[in-house]
């Protein structure tokens, strides 16, 4: 068999609006737009998405939150309707997904091995979290492609941000093996905003965009020192960094996501490929990609 | 009850599932149903016109959150504990009621706003404690959100905003806080025979919160919120706040009776079962370090150079 192999690893914010400000059919709310920035960049990466050969979605998302271990989507389908406990008002969307089991158990497997504690999810009556959801349709709205949602474990509330590292960094390399040893092509999603204060107060008209920016200035130069070192392919400087970073900006990494894909990535000392940055309610969202392949990787922004 | 209070009596009462779901894997688990149980029939046995709960499992970011669906139906499951199985509820809410304490909390200057939608994700610690409470809807229910970024003097206006709310529509209501003491869980899968609170560290300060519950002293507590957060919470949030909003949901005082229905341990966190019911007899109020406070009117910036 083939050696599996990731073919993509991809830095994909979540905030609900941005689907809400899409308007699909899937979503029960209806905007006037907005976040266009973010908008257009994840179309452009949906459209680099086409373009490449894959087998499965892995995402990495912060909104399915265990404190027991790390957990894996265990069942074929799951069809639903997801509300964001927090912006209800904007996500209501129905959703009908397919899971490509046989590599969730893999990873689960490689997982185990590991020495991280693990365990399937087979209840069928569970709520795939916003963040996947969010995430996976705005970088495949044809929802096309099986995926596997992978819990946060959330090592930085019971132990330090520097655990939390540690644990991902393993996590990220057992779930490498498992996609070698599946022969399949992958594409990594860590799902997450960058900085993450949020405004406790919305607008009127949430997609009003002159009331929308980021919520203080230590945020913004924070990212965009984290986004430098993405442009410059520094990513072993940015898995030494993030504790502080985390810590300075109240950061979404705090899950995990990042470095969890960079390690399964073999941190990656390439550039990687912006697609845009801008602050939803406040926080700050950068979507990126690392694409290992030198003939199709690009400068985008 | 005393004359000015519309509040019958207060629960506190633990978010985890075990209760609901597999109360004969443990005895402890079996201890802390039976105490949902006896709170049940008093509630039952009470005047009360509404349950309102205060739900440490639901976080909100927007203000705070105020659950106005008049038919709230679903099928929830745990995001840890998803292989005991699902929690099936619908559950009667109070819609005039949640429209009033949306209006009493903006009166106090909170941001603030209900929710009514079908499907929305009610929380496990709220679902579990609905479930046990109020198996049959006998009384219409109302939750309200922890802010996540809400500190002492937010939450405990919205608490007062909570007896505003009732004071206005005339209402007896039975108030239930859904928190842990000690959160911090195993992080491994146990048996449950096993189970055990998590430290030493953790069950000691537990034992000293619960000698304050049983002595009626809702407001020493209220004021030692900070302390019991640095000590035995896992810091998801920025602080402990169940006895701030229990505290001055009621009255800010000590003149309760106290009863600790149960204790035990919840896969290493510590879930207890109390009731405070307002008395005439009091532990006395001591010299309080923390100022009261009767309006919100927004974090004060100090690192703006008005304040200078």
């Amino acid at each position: 068999m083939t050696k599996g192999e990731i073919v993509l690893g991809c830095l994909a914010p979540h905030p609900p609006h941005l689907v809400y400000a899409e308007n699909p059919p899937q979503n029960e709310a209806f905007s006037e737009g907005g976040w266009e920035t973010l908008r257009w960049g994840y179309a452009k990466l949906a459209r680099k998405l086409k373009t490449i050969d894959y087998d499965a979605i892995v995402i990495f998302t912060p909104h399915w939150q265990t404190y027991i271990g790390t957990h894996f989507l265990g069942l074929p389908e799951f069809k639903s309707k997801s509300v964001d406990p927090v912006f209800p008002n904007l996500f209501r969307y129905n959703y009908d997904l397919r899971v490509d089991v046989e590599l969730a158990e893999a990873m689960h497997e490689e997982t185990a091995k590991a020495g991280i504690i693990t365990k399937m999810m087979r209840n069928p009556d569970f709520r795939v979290d916003y963040g996947t959801i969010t995430s996976c349709h705005l970088l495949n709205p044809d929802w096309d492609k099986p995926i596997v949602t992978i819990s946060s474990n959330r090592n930085s509330h019971y132990y330090s941000n520097e655990v939390m590292i540690e644990q991902a960094k393993a996590l990220g390399e057992a779930c490498m093996k498992a996609i070698e040893k599946s022969g399949k092509k992958v594409v990594l999603v860590s799902s997450h905003s960058l900085s993450h204060r949020h405004f406790v107060t919305e607008a009127p008209l949430p997609e009003d965009m002159s009331r929308e920016h980021i919520y203080n200035h230590s945020q913004y130069v924070w990212d965009m020192k984290i986004i430098d070192m993405f442009r410059d392919g520094k990513m072993q400087e940015v898995v030494d960094i993030m504790p502080e970073y985390t810590e300075q900006t109240i950061a979404e990494t705090e899950a995990g996501g990042l470095i969890w894909m960079m390690a399964a990535m073999g941190v990656p000392s390439y550039p990687a490929e912006i697609y845009g940055y801008q602050s939803v309610i406040g926080t700050g969202n950068c979507i990126a990609c690392w694409d290992p392949n030198n003939n199709t990787r690009e400068l985008v922004l | 009850m005393s004359e000015d209070s519309p509040i019958l009596f207060g629960l506190y009462v633990p978010p985890h599932p075990q209760p609901l779901l597999s109360p004969d894997a443990n005895q402890g688990y079996s201890n802390l149903r039976a105490a949902f149980e006896t709170c049940r029939k008093r509630i039952e046995e009470s005047d009360a016109d509404l349950i309102l709960v205060y739900s440490t499992t639901w976080p909100s970011v927007v203000g705070h959150q105020i659950q106005a669906l008049k038919e709230s139906i679903w099928t929830h499951v745990d995001d840890d504990f998803h292989y005991l199985g699902s929690m099936p509820y619908n559950f009667k809410i109070d819609t005039d009621f949640a429209n009033e304490y949306c209006s009493a909390a903006k009166k106090r200057g909170l941001h603030a706003r209900t929710v009514e939608y079908e499907g929305f994700p009610i929380d496990t610690g709220s679902v579990v404690a609905l479930s046990l409470l109020n198996p049959d809807n006998r009384i219409p229910a109302c939750i309200v959100s922890s802010n996540m970024y809400a500190n002492r003097s937010e939450t405990i206006v919205l608490g007062k905003s909570a007896s505003d709310a009732l004071i206005a529509q005339g209402k007896k209501a039975v108030i239930v806080v859904v928190s842990s003491l000690s959160n911090r869980m195993f992080t491994e899968h146990i048996d449950p025979a096993d189970d055990r609170i998590h430290s030493s560290k953790d069950n000691e300060w537990n034992e000293k919160i619960l000698q304050f519950f049983a002595d009626g002293r809702l407001e020493d507590l209220s004021q030692l919120s900070r302390e019991i957060h640095g000590q035995i919470r896992v810091q998801k949030v920025v602080a402990y706040k169940p006895a701030w909003w229990l505290a001055s949901a009621m009255g800010q005082h000590n003149n309760y009776q106290g009863e600790v229905l149960a204790y035990e341990a919840l896969h290493g966190s510590g879930g207890a079962v109390i009731q405070l019911t307002p008395s005439t007899g009091s532990f006395g109020d001591k010299e309080f370090d923390e100022d009261d406070v009767e309006f919100y009117q927004g974090d004060r910036n100090v690192l703006n150079k008005e304040n200078f």
